[in-house]
This record gives structure tokens, C-alpha cells and sequence, in this order.
């Protein structure tokens, strides 16, 4: 399955939309259960993503959009259709305050850039205007009054960075043969609090 | 007497009696994942482990399964090692699902998975009927609360539909190490004390976020039931744990084969640690929307009820439907309000029939379902209406979760459940169906 062209590819020029969320955002409210690809079919559960929390979304967002969210962002579920309808609609990443542990090893698997920031968290509104450059690890960020403002991105554990510059854990795996943070043919080094 | 005891003896174990490495001083999880890896590992390290056990249910096997066919290959390294459960839709509620399950049908059997076809019942109570999680294993489930399975100490984790595929067909899984928060029980539980109400309790205490990525290990539960146990483990998730293991213990080397070295180590280093005092808990709900949203019961007496729901595989079980029957003691279910009961499996709803719990709830007017998840995630079997309360034994009451995004989900213990069902208002067992409103 693949999706719209993600943004984030520095040079692409285009400025994507923040959407702002709440604490707390669950897997329930970002795809709901009733509406599993099994439910209504796969080829269209996306558009059901925040139907209840936020009924225009599916319908407005746009390739490369950001997502921004509060504190235990993606808890519930491990229902993978949840990242995946955000992946099929062209979400360019999300930053959190924090995540869930499954759903944020979904949206890495997916190769959907997550981002633990609180502090991009408190400047970033509803409606602003940004572009993502993973390569070059900031956010350009356009304030209401129309003023540029470059914001460094946390970095990303090494194992994980592995999985993004594939663009997914799939294409990892089929490309190296081994899990990401595995060191092939034997032990590997410790890589504490990665 | 919860469904979950092997037909004759004990589990035997596939594990190592002596681990191979240095285990002082790991914490549980640490300990089973140095096994697994064979090599001393501590929190925050990334291995790469075998997987003792795959579990895929109905609404995640469709992908899980053409990730598998279409991008990896299609070859499935250990097909035993495999379980596929048909229980999130259980039976098949329009042709669009029916025509995806009669697919997943097909693919296990030509694989040779281990399929659990409609009725069986959920997969976390199947797979521990059926010894298909033990003491030490790693269990990978497409199913949140595969941390159920820590209730024998088995790493029992969630994960999506490609890390469920990877695993599949490499028979292993990577993993982050993770740190431990240990939760101490302590003193006596009252009468009338749930496991669903401990659990709540240390989802209050430590909120949704508070074990995020951590290992639960949870002590003193000795007094508690297999299936309580399960009750505990189950609701780990909900504080955002990737696993909750129950201490192992001399009743759970009565049931399972346990390693040695399968044991808590007082010394290891934990990042948290939090007493409770069971004698100081009480029965509780959730309330809506958020599962930490936990308060006592008193709080809420009063609020009418529309539907209550007894199953699911937090308290779906055999204890917990004959807990409804005590409560109930032979008053019906009051006009107006629904009781809806769906055992966790068909042997929990065969050991219900035979001792005479399913006759006494049909006579006090509770319908029966199909063993299953029934309308816990809101598919089908019981969904809730715009305005609609209900009182739920099992883990969630997000906003939508059980139907319309108007209705409110308390969830509670079966205890509750039947207090309330009885009631037509939120109630609590030995109380007068007259408690005053406090807030409807």
C-alpha cells in the first residue's frame, strides 16, 4: 500500500499545516474500532481517521501535514490500521509531548517520523505553517505573523533512524535481512537508553 | 475454576533450568530476555530474541498475513508456533467481514497455523487454556492486552501488524529492554474486593503514562486466583506498561513447570516502586473517557444504566460470571436496563452450563453471547446508542469505544456490574437499589 508523497524532503519548498490535538489523543479516537479496514474495507477505513475527535480531518488534510499532540500521545490499541490510514492520508510526522510504546513503534515501522518535543509542542498552533526536514533534523516554522523560524528536531535513537532512512521497518528488513539495532552474525554493542 | 488449569498435571517447560548468564541482580523482564538472548541485558538495551509464540486475531490477521505473502516472502518459520483467533467479530457481523475471515480461514490452514475459529472464545483466555503462554516465554499477540499473558510470567507483549509478520516469518522479534516499575501488594483485601478493583487502583496510581515502556512486576498477589491474575496483568496496558508480570510463586509452580531462575531478585534495579495496601481499596469505576479515571463507586451511585456488560478477557471468566450470579442472588434484571453476558471462552461457557451459572443468569433476564470480545471495541453484539450509559467489566472507555461517540462506558467489576444491573442505576453489592442519586 503506499500513499501520497509524504512532505519532508528538504528542497520540495512545500509548506504543510500544523493540526493540534489534546493530551491524551488514543488509538480509538485517531481510528475507531467500528471503522477497521475489517469493519468497512481497506481500500477506505482512512477516512474515518478522527471521526469522532475530529470529523473534517480526513477530508482537509494534506500530504505532509504535521500532527501535533500532548502528553501519552497514541495509547490504547496496537491496531497498526490507526498509523496506517494517518500514512495513507500523507501524514509527514508527528510531535508529541510523549507516546504510547506501541503506537509509537507502529508509526516508526510505518516510516511516520515521531517525535518526542514538548517544547516544539508548547510554540506550535493550530493552522501554522511549517515544513519538516528530517535530513536536515529542523522544522521551519512560520509564525501567524508571517515570521521564519528554524526549530531543531529531537534526535532519533540509532536503531530507529535505521527504520526511517529506509522509510520502513519492511523495507529495512528486506534490504539488510535483520532487525534494526541488530548487529549481523553476532553479539552487538550495548546501546543503553536508546 | 477460571478455565485455565491444564487438563492433567502441570505445563512442563521449554526453557533452560540453568540460564547460561549472570543473572544476578535483573529484574524479571531482564531475566527473560538475557535467557532469550543469551547474553546479561539490561533496560534500555535492544535485542533480538525468539518468539515462543505468535498470536494474531481476526481483525489484524488480513494484513498480518499478506505483509507475510506479499513482502516477506510467504514462508512462515515455525507454523506451530502460530495461533490465529477469530474473536474481535465474532461471528461475522456483515459479508465484508465474513468474506475476510473465510480469507484468513484458508491462509492458516494452508499454512498450518493453529486457527481458533468462531466461539472459542478470546484470544488471551484461549491461549492460556490451551498452554500456548507459559512461565519465561515471550509471546508477541496483535492485541494490546497480550500483557495478559504476564499473569505466568511470560513476556507477553502488543504489537502491530508488521512486527506480528516479521515475527512470523524470522520466528523472532526485536525489543527494547525495559526498565521496571514494581508495584508491592500488600495486607488483606476486603470482602467484596475485586482483582478489577486492584487493578484500577494501580492504573489510578500510576496513571495511563506512568509504566510507559516498563516492565509491571507485581508482588504479593499470592492470595490471588489464575484468573485473577489475568485480571491484573490485563490492565498493565492500561498504564502504559509493555509487560505485567505476576511474581511467580508456589501456585504458579503448582500449574506451570517454572525455570529456577524464574524469580524476582529484591535487589534488582527498578525505576519506581509503589505499595498498595489491599485492605485500603475499594470498589471502584473508571470513569469516562480515560482509563486512570478512576474514583469509588460511592461517588457515582444513582447514575441510570441502559446496559450492563460481563465478559471480555479482563472479566469474562468463570469466577467472574459466577460473581454475578452471587450478587444478583436471584433478583432480575431491573426494567429498562440490559445485562448482557458473553464468557471469555466456549470452556468457560461450558463449565458455566454445567454448573448451573448460565440457567441462573438467562432466569434473572441476562442475554448470552457468542464467546468472544463481544462489543468491547464497539463492533457489533451489544454496541451503545447516542446517550447510552453502560457499566462494563472489561478495559476501555474511550470516547466512541463501544459505539456512539454520545454514550459512556464506567467500567467496573462483575461485582458492580451485577449490583448495577439489578439496580437500573449505578450500584454497589449488599446496597439498597434505592441509593440516592449523587450524580446522574
Amino acid at each position: 500500500m503506499s500513499g501520497p508523497a509524504r512532505g519532508g524532503a528538504s528542497g520540495t519548498g512545500a509548506w504543510s499545516r500544523v493540526w493540534r490535538f489534546g493530551d491524551a489523543v488514543n488509538t480509538d479516537d485517531i481510528l475507531p474500532g467500528k471503522y477497521a479496514p475489517l469493519m468497512v474495507g481497506e481500500d477506505v477505513f482512512q477516512r474515518y481517521a478522527f471521526a469522532h475527535l475530529r470529523p473534517e480531518f480526513a477530508a482537509a488534510v494534506r500530504p505532509g501535514d504535521l500532527l501535533v499532540g500532548g502528553r501519552n500521545w497514541g495509547l490504547g490499541s496496537s491496531r497498526e490500521y490507526a498509523p496506517q490510514a494517518l500514512k495513507l492520508l500523507g501524514v509527514g510526522g508527528i510531535v508529541a509531548r510523549s507516546f504510547a510504546r506501541i503506537h509509537y513503534r507502529n508509526l516508526l515501522n510505518l516510516g511516520i517520523p515521531a517525535f518526542a518535543a514538548p517544547e516544539l509542542v508548547d510554540l506550535l498552533q493550530d493552522g501554522d505553517a511549517v515544513r519538516l526536514e528530517l535530513d536536515r533534523g529542523r522544522l521551519l516554522w512560520r509564525r501567524a505573523g508571517g515570521e521564519q523560524e528554524s526549530l531543531a528536531l529531537p534526535e532519533v535513537p540509532g536503531f530507529l533512524r535505521e527504520v526511517l532512512e529506509e522509510g520502513s521497518v519492511l523495507a529495512f528488513f528486506k534490504k539488510h535481512g535483520r532487525f534494526p539495532g541488530e548487529v549481523p552474525g553476532g553479539e552487538r554493542p550495548d546501546e543503553p537508553d536508546s | 475454576m477460571s478455565g485455565v488449569e491444564p487438563a492433567g498435571g502441570r505445563w512442563p517447560s521449554t526453557l533452560p533450568a540453568e540460564p547460561g548468564v549472570d543473572l544476578a541482580g535483573l529484574t524479571l523482564a531482564e531475566r527473560i530476555l538475557s535467557v532469550k538472548a543469551g547474553r546479561r541485558v539490561r533496560a534500555g538495551e535492544v535485542v533480538v530474541v525468539p518468539v515462543d509464540q505468535v498470536m494474531m486475531v481476526d481483525s489484524i490477521a488480513p494484513s498480518a498475513l499478506a505483509i507475510v505473502e506479499d513482502e516477506l516472502g510467504g514462508v512462515i518459520q515455525h507454523p506451530e508456533r502460530v495461533s490465529v483467533v477469530v474473536d474481535h467479530v465474532a461471528p461475522a457481523s456483515n459479508v465484508q467481514v465474513a468474506t475476510t475471515q473465510q480469507r484468513v480461514r484458508a491462509v492458516a490452514r494452508a499454512k498450518g497455523l493453529r486457527l481458533f475459529d468462531v466461539g472459542r472464545g478470546i484470544c488471551h483466555q484461549v491461549l492460556m487454556e490451551e498452554g500456548l503462554a507459559r512461565p519465561g516465554w515471550v509471546v508477541v499477540g496483535s492485541d494490546s492486552h497480550s500483557t495478559t499473558y504476564g499473569a505466568v510470567a511470560a513476556f507477553g507483549t502488543g504489537m502491530g501488524a508488521t512486527d506480528i509478520a516479521l515475527a512470523m516469518v524470522t520466528g523472532r522479534t526485536w525489543l527494547k529492554v525495559p526498565e521496571t516499575v514494581r508495584v508491592r501488594l500488600s495486607g488483606r483485601r476486603r470482602p467484596g474486593v475485586a482483582a478489577k478493583d486492584v487493578a484500577l487502583e494501580i492504573v489510578r496510581r500510576l496513571t495511563a503514562d506512568g509504566a510507559t515502556y516498563a516492565s509491571i512486576e507485581i508482588l504479593g498477589a499470592t492470595a490471588f486466583g489464575a484468573g485473577e491474575r489475568m485480571t491484573l496483568a490485563n490492565l498493565a496496558v492500561e498504564a502504559g506498561a509493555k509487560v505485567g508480570l505476576v511474581a511467580p510463586d508456589e501456585a504458579l509452580r503448582e500449574r506451570y513447570q517454572v525455570p529456577p531462575w524464574l524469580a524476582v531478585d529484591e535487589g534488582a534495579q527498578v525505576t519506581g516502586e509503589t505499595e498498595i495496601d489491599l485492605a485500603g481499596v475499594g470498589p471502584v469505576l473508571s470513569v469516562p473517557f480515560q482509563v486512570d479515571n478512576v474514583h469509588p463507586v460511592e461517588e457515582h451511585l444513582g447514575v441510570p444504566v441502559d446496559q450492563v456488560f460481563v465478559g471480555t478477557c479482563t472479566n469474562g471468566r468463570l469466577e467472574d460470571l459466577r460473581e454475578v450470579v452471587r450478587v444478583l442472588a436471584g433478583r432480575p434484571v431491573a426494567e429498562g436496563t440490559r445485562l448482557l453476558v458473553i464468557p471469555a471462552s466456549s470452556q468457560v461457557l461450558q463449565d458455566a452450563l454445567a454448573d448451573g451459572t448460565i440457567a441462573a443468569l438467562v432466569a434473572a433476564g441476562a442475554s448470552i453471547g457468542v464467546p468472544g470480545c463481544g462489543p468491547c471495541m464497539g463492533r457489533h453484539m451489544g454496541v451503545l446508542a447516542p446517550g447510552e450509559v453502560c457499566v462494563s467489566t472489561s478495559n476501555r472507555n474511550f470516547v466512541g469505544r463501544m459505539g456512539s461517540a454520545e454514550a459512556r462506558v464506567y467500567l467496573a467489576s462483575p461485582a458492580v456490574a451485577a449490583a448495577s444491573a439489578a439496580a437500573g442505576v449505578v450500584a454497589l453489592p449488599g446496597r439498597t437499589p434505592e441509593a440516592p442519586a449523587v450524580d446522574a
